[in-house]
């Protein structure tokens, strides 16, 4: 290809199949045919569409484990800072830093702390909001969160070439191949 | 052996599921039942408004509390709606990790009630306050007082507890909503209905990827709500545990409070989902296999409660405390004994006619009982609070609590509130989770090559 020559403006090309086997096996045909720039997209969660197209560890675990020690370590340095340095009472003699009554906002801390990271690190990994995609530019898209299943191979992808792609698309049997414009 | 229904009556597609689901909210008219359902909701919603702003125009006086029944009416529904909130998140997430998937059908309405209920029971602690504009103060804030919280105090603890609580479930159920607004959105026909459903969408296009953690959440949310629930009533049944009162003192109540949340959480479910299935046809997806299900959890919880209440006696005696031993004749024999036997009648005794395979299936009864049950739960503690704190240790204090007009009003009144939300709700969001139950098809698994 000529440098003189634009590459198409498009996003890159979606392929619809019928049932989440067929979506599988062809996540996994285009991973093995070289194509790193893929997605999967269904109506409900399936596990081995991901595994498919190469996509095995999210970091969402990580988040809450971090967001729970943060909510447990602060909750409990907060309960100790109050009752022993900033605003000490004695309680029926109990010592300042009686721990095991700072138990429970401590634990409640935790989970707060741990739920609220997590939610909040899935919408920052997910890009999320994100009112606009080209993918909401194919019209046959929307049934992606009815009873279609879908997969998109990115113009990103340095195997992709307009005419070589679709034909590799072609030959997975899909029900309609759609060229996503920006 | 009778068959058990199904979880889902066979022949449905992922199509026939959104639809059903989504049409409900989206091209349904209103109905007549509806709509007097909601004007009898908002009825005792106003009702609410009015004894709020009476209170807090003449102060907690115009409740029945008193010294030395300082706790009332407002602590019994606090207690009962935060134990009706509990059902919820055992079927959200309790359920979810013992891969219980007969749960996809009850849990998005489970936890819609879970919110409003707790949002009932919130009311209660900040309106017996009598100044709740200084609710604030419970928080540890730098104030220009230079106070700060007394953290040793349970009901510090509970403040902690049941925010956090409102806070998980207020987002495990946005995060469940997510998918399912994206279905909406893409189904709703009017512009706006489109754009709201967009917004709270938030542009989700069921990635692979996104799914993938989405889904790694989603299990470590419920991993983290289970001891969550847990604590939640056991923190609630320390503020009575704690204190040296007769009756309360003792280590039985946090497993059996949280049991009897349970019981009267699926009470409370069944009530809500008997008619959500009859008026708007979701028999398909709330089967009897849900009632039935339902039945004998409130059938093995009720029995946990029952050993609660048997063991709370046995102690009472074998403790040789004689405060504990008047206590205990004191509730069965004293001014308030026709509350307790009635709680024994409501709560153990009546709904061991579940044991029965035929009530379990019969949709009127298992109303009925469930009714009765929520009655039985909000008696015993009456009975907890009211029985101990009206006949403490010296005679010279007791004192007798009877409940104000204001104190019907205000509980009669987050019922409005409750039922208000909970019929609003189900006319604008999908009342079953519609991804959840595409997953219940035989068709949603990927067959190996």
């Amino acid at each position: 290809m000529s440098h003189g020559v634009l590459a198409p403006a498009i996003y890159g090309l979606l392929a619809e199949f019928e049932t989440p086997t067929e979506l599988v096996n062809a996540s996994q045909a285009a991973y093995r045919a070289g194509y790193r720039k893929i997605d999967a997209y269904s109506p409900f969660p399936i596990e081995e569409a991901s595994e498919a197209i190469g996509y095995h560890k999210t970091g969402v675990p990580l988040i809450v484990l971090l967001g729970g020690i943060l909510g447990g370590a602060s909750g409990f340095a907060l309960q100790y800072w109050i009752n022993v340095i900033a605003y000490p009472l004695n309680i029926g003699g109990k010592p300042y830093n009686s721990w095991p009554a700072f138990i429970v906002p401590t634990f409640e801390m935790t989970i707060l702390f741990a739920g609220l990271a997590g939610v909040f690190g899935l919408f920052a990994l997910n890009g999320q909001p994100m009112p606009y995609h080209p993918l909401f530019n194919v019209d046959r898209f929307s049934a992606v969160t009815r009873d279609k299943f879908f997969l998109a191979v990115e113009a990103a992808d340095p195997k992709f070439d307009i005419v070589g792609t679709t034909r590799f698309l072609e030959s997975l049997k899909p029900l309609s191949i759609s060229e996503v414009p920006h | 052996m009778l068959e058990e229904p199904p979880v889902l009556t066979p022949g449905q597609t992922f199509d026939s599921v959104t639809d059903q689901i989504a049409d409900a909210v989206l091209t349904r008219p209103i109905g007549l039942g509806w709509l007097a359902g909601l004007a009898l909701a908002m009825g005792l919603l106003a009702m609410l408004g009015m004894a709020i702003t009476y209170l807090l125009l003449r102060g907690v006086g115009i409740w029945g509390i008193d010294v030395p029944i300082a706790w009332g009416f407002a602590i019994i529904n606090f207690v009962w709606w935060i134990g009706i909130g509990h059902a919820g998140t055992l079927i959200s997430a309790i359920l979810l990790l013992l891969k219980q998937s007969w749960r996809n059908s009850i849990n998005r309405f489970a936890e819609a009630m879970t919110l409003f209920a707790v949002a009932c029971a919130g009311m209660f602690p900040l309106l017996h306050m009598g100044r709740p504009w200084l609710g604030y103060w419970m928080f540890p804030y730098p104030s220009s007082m230079g106070v700060w919280p007394q953290f040793r105090s349970p009901l510090v603890w509970d403040v902690f507890a049941v925010s956090t609580y409102a806070t998980i479930s207020a987002v495990f159920w946005f995060v469940g909503l997510v998918p399912d607004f994206a279905t909406m959105r893409e189904k709703a026909r009017h512009k706006y209905t489109k754009a709201v459903y967009g917004i709270l969408a938030l542009g989700w296009r069921g990635s692979a990827r996104h799914w993938k953690r989405y889904e790694a959440l989603y299990i470590l949310l419920a991993g983290i709500a289970t001891p969550l629930v847990l604590s939640v009533h056991t923190v609630v049944s320390f503020d009575f545990a704690v204190a040296v009162m007769p009756g309360w003192h003792t280590t039985i109540f946090p497993p059996y409070f949280v049991a009897g949340a349970i019981y009267s959480g699926f009470a409370m479910v069944l009530v809500l989902a008997i008619p959500i299935r009859h008026y708007y046809r979701l028999e398909n997806m709330i089967t009897l296999r849900h009632l039935q299900n339902s039945a004998k959890v409130m059938l093995a919880t009720g029995l946990i409660v029952a050993y609660g209440y048997v063991f709370e006696a046995f102690i009472a005696f074998y403790s040789g405390s004689t405060y504990e031993r008047f206590m205990m004749q004191n509730r069965w024999f004293g001014s308030y004994a026709v509350f307790y036997w009635l709680l024994i009648l409501l709560n153990i005794l009546i709904p061991q006619v579940l044991w029965i395979p035929k009530v379990r299936s019969n949709i009127k009864a298992l109303f009925l009982i469930s009714v009765v049950i929520l009655g039985g739960m909000w008696l015993e503690r009456f009975v907890i609070i009211i029985t101990s704190l009206s006949r403490d240790f010296l005679p010279s204090s007791w004192g007798h609590y009877t409940a104000t007009r204001w104190d019907y009003a205000t509980f009669f009144g987050t019922l409005g509130f409750f039922f208000t939300a909970m019929l609003i709700f189900i006319r604008i969001m999908p009342a079953i989770s519609i991804f959840e139950m595409r997953m219940l098809l035989p068709e949603s698994e990927v067959k190996s090559k």
